[in-house]
């Protein structure tokens, strides 16, 4: 069975980081991906990123992934596309799917005592009368069909949801050609930023707060929807009714940390809202309850890509100490670093609740580790 | 529909297709592009009826993770068209059920 000092699994931002961090101090590291190119979530956001220039802000999702693929390549980092992580077993044994062709696919065993999962998320679905026509998909489905894809599924859609990625979503679908007939969202209030709203808006488009999607309409493909006023304990009001003329809906419902992995290698998992449901505990090191496995990125609670990157890069050189390619202080530089970007990144009135939960995260290993202040 | 005009991508060019045929019907598709993506531009969304109730089914996810897109490609059925790219000479037909295992000649 062939061997690595590190596997990461998943090529998104906070994998590609991990390895970046890891194989620049001399890593012996393998990057798998299921899909044919690496990059996650990035390859299809269009919009620039806030924060600060060290956060890299102002710069194109799209085209933060070109740098760091350009990053790892530079650095020689091994990648293997195409591959499915299916399990890890005894908590350094990987099995990959990897598909060769279309009617060939080959199972790989591969070796090591340090993986880091950043498998990132999966996006929720809501139920209603109609939500299993054709022309009913995610928000990300959608994304990835017009922002890389660049086909539209539809001409005149209606996104339900008022999050960030419901916003995001429907002005880069605006964007590309796609009438907006509205959003939906059934709390009182919009749930995503203010200036992604505002640039809706600003177009016309309607944000029905206080809204649901009652029913899509359609035999074979959505041909139209029906929404309505939700009352305080989510049942309709009655005669709030208003047709919508759409031809395609898209569930922007937040997402779920992808936690299969994780789960299946035993490592602790806790329940927070503000991290997108069960995610792992882990320690200063990213590292989890179980020794050897680290996680970073969505897969360990949703947040942003710049997040992403910090964690991986964090994951990367407690990998590095461990196999003894950097000194202790040489890698706490590097961590201390990497969290203090993080402080700054969850600082403010965006942050508050998530930086509540990622330091429960970090308690909640403590506690299950036993490990004494 | 294909996206054509767009104030970020510049560089939209479809030069290069491949020949593809769907449901007995020849469809030009971009090289290198995924079935589905190539079934969206012609407006086709229904990929496959469900076991059961023969209910269509289309795009959900775009990333391989839900199954809803499956077709049966060059006679093997319970392929994920939205991860699977064209090639030349592939043919593509809608899923009734769990579909049946076809090989040529
Ligand atoms: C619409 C939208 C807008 C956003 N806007 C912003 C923004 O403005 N600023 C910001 O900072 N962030 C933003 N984000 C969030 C950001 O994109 C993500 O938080 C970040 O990219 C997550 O990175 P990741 O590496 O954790 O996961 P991902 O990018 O999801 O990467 C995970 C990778 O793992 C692979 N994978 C999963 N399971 C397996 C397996 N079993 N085997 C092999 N490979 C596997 C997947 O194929 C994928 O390539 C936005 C997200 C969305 C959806
Ligand atoms: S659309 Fe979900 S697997 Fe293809």
């Amino acid at each position: 069975m062939k061997e690595y000092e590190m596997i990461v699994i998943g090529g998104g931002a906070a994998g590609l980081s991990a390895a970046i961090e890891a194989k620049r101090h001399g890593v012996n590291v393998l990057l798998i991906d299921s899909n044919d190119k690496a990059g996650g979530q990035l390859v299809k956001q269009t919009h620039k990123f806030f924060g600060a220039k060290m956060h890299r802000a102002g710069t194109r999702g799209f085209n933060i992934c070109k740098e760091l693929l350009k990053e790892s390549e530079d650095l020689g980092v091994e990648v293997l596309l195409n591959g499915l992580v299916m399990g890890i077993y005894d908590g350094d044994t990987v099995a990959v799917d990897v598909k060769v062709s279309l009617t060939e696919h080959k199972l790989m065993m591969l070796k090591a005592k340090n993986i880091v999962i950043s498998t990132g998320a999966s996006e929720n679905a809501v139920r209603f009368e109609g939500w299993t026509l054709p022309g009913v998909m995610g928000a990300g489905a959608a994304q990835t069909m017009v922002n890389y894809r660049h086909v539209l599924p539809g001409k005149k859609m209606l996104m339900i949801g008022s999050g960030n990625v419901g916003l995001i979503v429907s002005y880069q679908l605006m964007q590309a050609g796609v009438e907006i007939k509205g959003i939906v969202e059934a709390l009182p209030k919009i749930t995503g930023w203010q200036v992604h709203a505002s640039k809706l808006t600003r177009e016309g488009i309607h944000i029905y707060t206080g809204y649901t999607i009652k029913k899509a309409h359609g035999t074979d493909r959505v041909t139209g929807a029906t929404i309505a006023k939700v009352n305080p304990d989510w049942s309709l009001v009655s005669g709030s009714e208003i047709e919508v003329d759409c031809d395609f809906i898209c569930i922007g419902a937040g997402l779920k940390p992808l936690t299969g992995l994780a789960h299946m290698a035993g490592c602790e998992l806790i329940y927070d809202k503000a991290l997108g449901g069960w995610a792992p505990a882990h320690n200063y090191n990213m590292e989890t309850t179980k020794k050897g496995i680290y996680v970073a990125g969505d897969a360990t609670g949703l947040e942003e890509a710049s997040t992403a990157i910090e964690e991986g890069t964090i994951a990367g050189a407690a990998i590095a100490e461990a196999t003894g390619h950097l000194s202790a202080a040489e890698a706490e530089e590097r961590k201390a670093g990497a969290w203090r970007r993080l402080a700054d990144l969850r600082d403010g009135f965006h942050g508050e609740e998530r930086l509540a939960a990622k330091n429960k995260q970090l308690a909640e290993y403590d506690r299950l580790m036993g490990v004494r202040e | 529909m294909r996206v054509t005009e767009h104030p970020i991508f510049e560089d939209l060019d479809t030069t290069e297709y491949v020949n593809i045929t769907v449901d007995g019907k020849p469809v030009k598709a971009v090289k290198g592009e995924m079935i589905l993506a190539a079934l969206l531009a012609e407006g086709i969304i229904i990929n496959r009826y469900t076991t059961k109730r023969h209910e269509p089914r289309g795009l959900f996810c775009a990333i391989g993770q839900c199954t809803d897109c499956m077709m049966v490609v060059n006679g093997m059925p319970n392929v994920r068209t939205c991860i699977t790219p064209v090639e030349e000479g592939m043919t593509v037909e809608t899923q009734n059920g769990l579909g049946e295992w076809r090989t040529e000649g």
